[in-house]
């Protein structure tokens, strides 16, 4: 059961990580077009990146 | 999709006027550093080529820093730097993107949902977690193990409580406040109970704790939050985008001769205006230089252009088609027509504000019979065995077991399927309690002018004028925004033979006149063009033909008159236009009921009059002077051609032609309907068999956590069952 001590903090640390990263995601207006981030994939401009206010 | 062809999207129709530069200069915005930033709505992109050809087009005028285009939202921020504004307007136009300028409010960044989003990936997080450590409990865990789990849950809970859970107890503390009741104070006393009791629970190393519960809970109610919230924004976005048809501000003559860009709020009367042919009157005023046509159609319903001079009267709204008019202002804006329409609109606005969503007329009873039942099940316990800790563990557990998740869900998760739906048919809805309202409906009012018909005149003699004729008219009414003449000028190499013009002049209020080498073509009305009535093609004064015209009904509108009076109850229609050009319009669509000649007030009085017998009326209209009666309806319903105020009034704003978006509107707010009530009694009927469960005392949470989402899990299952059916 020692076992706990390591695996409960790394369980929370990914899913922890997995939350910083969607947060960072949605402050840099990453879902803020969905539709449009589908289609630019198909576009070769290689600097494309969401306006910020 | 069949994409990027410009022009064919149903809402680009008509002749739309695009914004003036210095109505972009005005709805800039400064970000400092000599940078503006201005947003276009643009119908028109629909995928990745056309986000190329936009942004690159944009980006090749010298000043212009930076374009975006959102696709979901089809609009386009522009960036650029310095006082002058490049030529946006006119190089999106000549790529075949007509810009509209959208509202202020609607720009920027949507708060609401990056607050939604947070808070459903903090609960999602901790939801995960926490069912974790839960399922290790469940599966054995004892003793110090399961101390340390609950603790650790509890800790993981309690942000996820009071970040993602503050949304719901900002709404019920919001309702309880008003004395009202809705199903977040169920939700909200539920989940704080439930932690409540848990962490009691693990203080006293107790065996049952529902961190999971309450976690689970808040996550699965906030994804439907999130997903009726998007669908309410999708429809917003998409109505705010429409093209603007009330000016915000034209060109005032100043004293000292010079001229300036005001916005229409600070244009007081006394004061000279100019208006050229394309752009709409923006507030009332008298004619004091020049002649025209106006297109009345959206302020009184008249199909028919009228004829103004020096000295005529016009009214805010109007749209100047054939020459520029010099006005004098005789009203400021705040007492135009338009703002008396919206002051009686207000006045209007009765059945709507008194409809209560189902939602909250379930909830009303849910909430005191559960905290009723808890109630009496602790007083129970605690007579029958004494026991303190007992009785409010138990009574806590009806709490839980009942604490409303799948009707919580029953209702957004049904309506957000539905506007899925209506998008797919080209309807925007307001909101769910409107979906509602309609599936009750039970009469049917129409507006005539640009709702039945598309407010376009048709030329319907072809077969009765002499092909040559036809073809010179047709040359000549291309050099006109008079909407005969582009009737006409639709006929353009319909087989006559082709005449060379050497010069082609428009007469506002008269007509347009060609030049040829031995001869002078007139196409315009009766005594200007030749001898006659109506309007006809003369050569030196000689009548050549003479054309009539008739107002075209929508595509299929004969049809969706006939499901709607068979589906929903009597059809009537209510026009300002005149007697005979009902009459026709009313026998072609197989209406018994119609009145001509009405004043906006009459209109209201009309629906009041059916209102008070009883009727629920769904008020279907397009025209600024219908705009209280839409607001006067127990449900309205406007096309994306309609006045700005109806657009803005209305529950539902239809995007295409065809008339038949009523009835499909009508279908899919029934089967909704159908589809909520299913939901709401799948969710009792959970209740009636977990309830005496949890009043014996035999829940767990185990027990609690598969009940929970079963539930929820049938809930959306049904729900999703409109998604399917009827493709």
């Amino acid at each position: 059961m020692s076992m706990l001590i390591y695996l409960i903090p790394v369980a929370l640390l990914l899913g922890g990580g997995a939350l910083v990263a969607f947060l960072w995601a949605v402050r840099t207006g990453q879902y803020e077009d969905l539709d449009g981030a589908a289609a630019r994939i198909l576009l070769d401009d290689e600097d494309d990146k969401p306006l910020l206010k | 999709m069949s994409c990027c062809a410009p022009g064919l999207d149903g809402a680009a129709d008509g002749a739309i006027a695009l914004p003036s530069d210095d109505e972009v200069l005005f709805s800039a915005r400064d970000l400092g550093d000599g940078v503006r930033q201005v947003e276009f709505s643009v119908p028109q992109v629909h995928c990745a080529a056309c986000i190329a050809t936009v942004e690159n087009g944009l980006k090749a005028l010298p000043a212009v820093e930076a374009a975006r285009v959102n696709l979901s939202t089809k609009r386009v921020t522009v960036r650029w730097k310095g006082e002058d504004l490049p030529p946006l307007v006119s190089t999106l136009a000549r790529l075949g993107y007509a810009p509209n300028l959208s509202d202020d409010a609607a720009a920027g960044r949507d708060g609401t949902l990056s607050e939604l989003l947070r808070a459903v990936a903090v609960s999602g997080f901790a939801a995960g977690n926490i069912m974790l450590l839960s399922v290790s409990v469940w599966s054995g865990a004892e003793g110090a193990t399961r101390d340390l789990f609950h603790w650790v849950s509890a800790l993981i809970a309690l942000p996820a409580m009071l970040y993602a859970g503050r949304i719901y107890y900002r709404s019920a503390w919001s309702v309880l406040k008003h004395g009202r009741m809705n199903m977040d104070v169920p939700i909200a006393i539920g989940i704080t109970m439930a932690y409540a009791l848990s962490l009691y629970e693990t203080i006293y190393s107790g065996p049952h704790a529902y961190f999971d519960a309450s976690v689970t809970l808040l996550f699965f109610l906030l994804i439907g939050r999130s997903l009726d919230h998007v669908m309410r924004e999708r429809a917003r976005t998409a109505v705010v985008g429409l093209a603007r048809l009330q000016p915000r501000g034209a060109l005032v003559v100043l004293p000292d001769g010079g001229r300036e860009y005001r916005p229409v709020s600070e244009i007081e009367p006394g004061m000279t205006v100019l208006v050229t042919a394309g752009e709409r009157i923006p507030l009332d005023a008298v004619v004091t230089e020049g002649r025209s046509d106006l297109d009345c159609s959206l302020v009184n319903g008249e199909s028919a252009p009228q004829t103004v001079a020096e000295g005529a009267t016009v009214r805010a709204g109007t749209l100047n088609l054939t020459g520029p008019l010099t006005l004098r202002a005789i009203a400021p804006a705040s007492q135009s027509f338009l703002a008396e329409m919206l002051r009686m609109m207000e006045a209007a606005e009765g059945g709507r504000a008194r409809y209560r969503r189902i939602a909250d007329r379930v909830s009303a009873m849910y909430a005191p019979v559960v905290h009723l039942t808890a109630l009496v099940t602790f007083f129970g316990w605690l007579i029958a065995t004494g026991d303190w800790h007992l009785a409010v563990t138990i009574a806590i557990a009806v709490l839980i077991i009942t604490c409303p998740c799948a009707l919580g869900l029953a209702v957004p998760i049904v309506q957000v399927v539905a506007a899925r739906r209506l998008f797919e048919n080209g309807v925007m809805v307001r909101d769910g309690a409107a979906m509602e309202r309609l599936a009750e409906a039970d009469m049917v009012v129409f507006d005539k002018t640009g709702t039945l018909t598309l407010g376009q005149p048709r030329l319907v003699n072809t077969h009765e004028i002499d092909p040559d004729a036809l073809e010179a008219a047709a040359e000549l009414g291309a050099h006109s925004r008079h909407p005969q003449s582009q009737a006409i000028a639709a006929f353009k190499g319909a087989g006559g033979k082709p005449i060379k013009f050497t010069s082609i002049t428009e007469y506002p209020g008269q007509g347009v006149e060609g030049h040829t080498a031995g001869a002078v073509w007139r196409l315009g009305r009766g005594g200007w063009a030749g001898e006659g009535e109506g309007t006809l093609i003369g050569r030196d004064g000689v009548s050549l033909a003479t054309f009539s015209f008739e107002d075209k009904p929508r595509a299929d509108a004969r049809e969706a008159v006939s499901i709607l009076k068979r589906e929903v109850g009597p059809v009537v229609m209510l026009s300002g236009d005149n007697e005979a050009a009902c009459r026709t319009v009313a026998r072609e669509l197989d209406i018994d009921v119609y009145a001509s000649g009405l004043m906006p007030a009459d209109k209201v009085a009309r629906i009041e009059e059916a209102t008070s017998q009883g009727r629920k009326v769904l008020m279907v209209g397009d025209g600024l002077n219908d705009a209280p009666a839409l607001g006067a309806a127990y449900v309205s319903m406007a096309p994306a051609t309609a006045a700005d105020v109806g657009r803005n009034a209305a529950d539902f704003v239809f995007l295409h032609e065809s008339l038949k978006a009523v009835p499909v509107a009508v279908e899919v707010a029934r089967r909704a309907g159908r589809l909520i009530r299913q939901n709401v009694a799948i969710a009792i009927v959970y209740n009636i068999f977990a309830v005496p469960i949890a009043i014996l005392g035999y829940v767990t949470p185990l027990i609690a956590a598969v009940a929970m989402s079963t539930s929820s899990i049938l809930v959306i299952a049904n729900a999703l069952r409109l998604g399917k059916a009827g493709r």
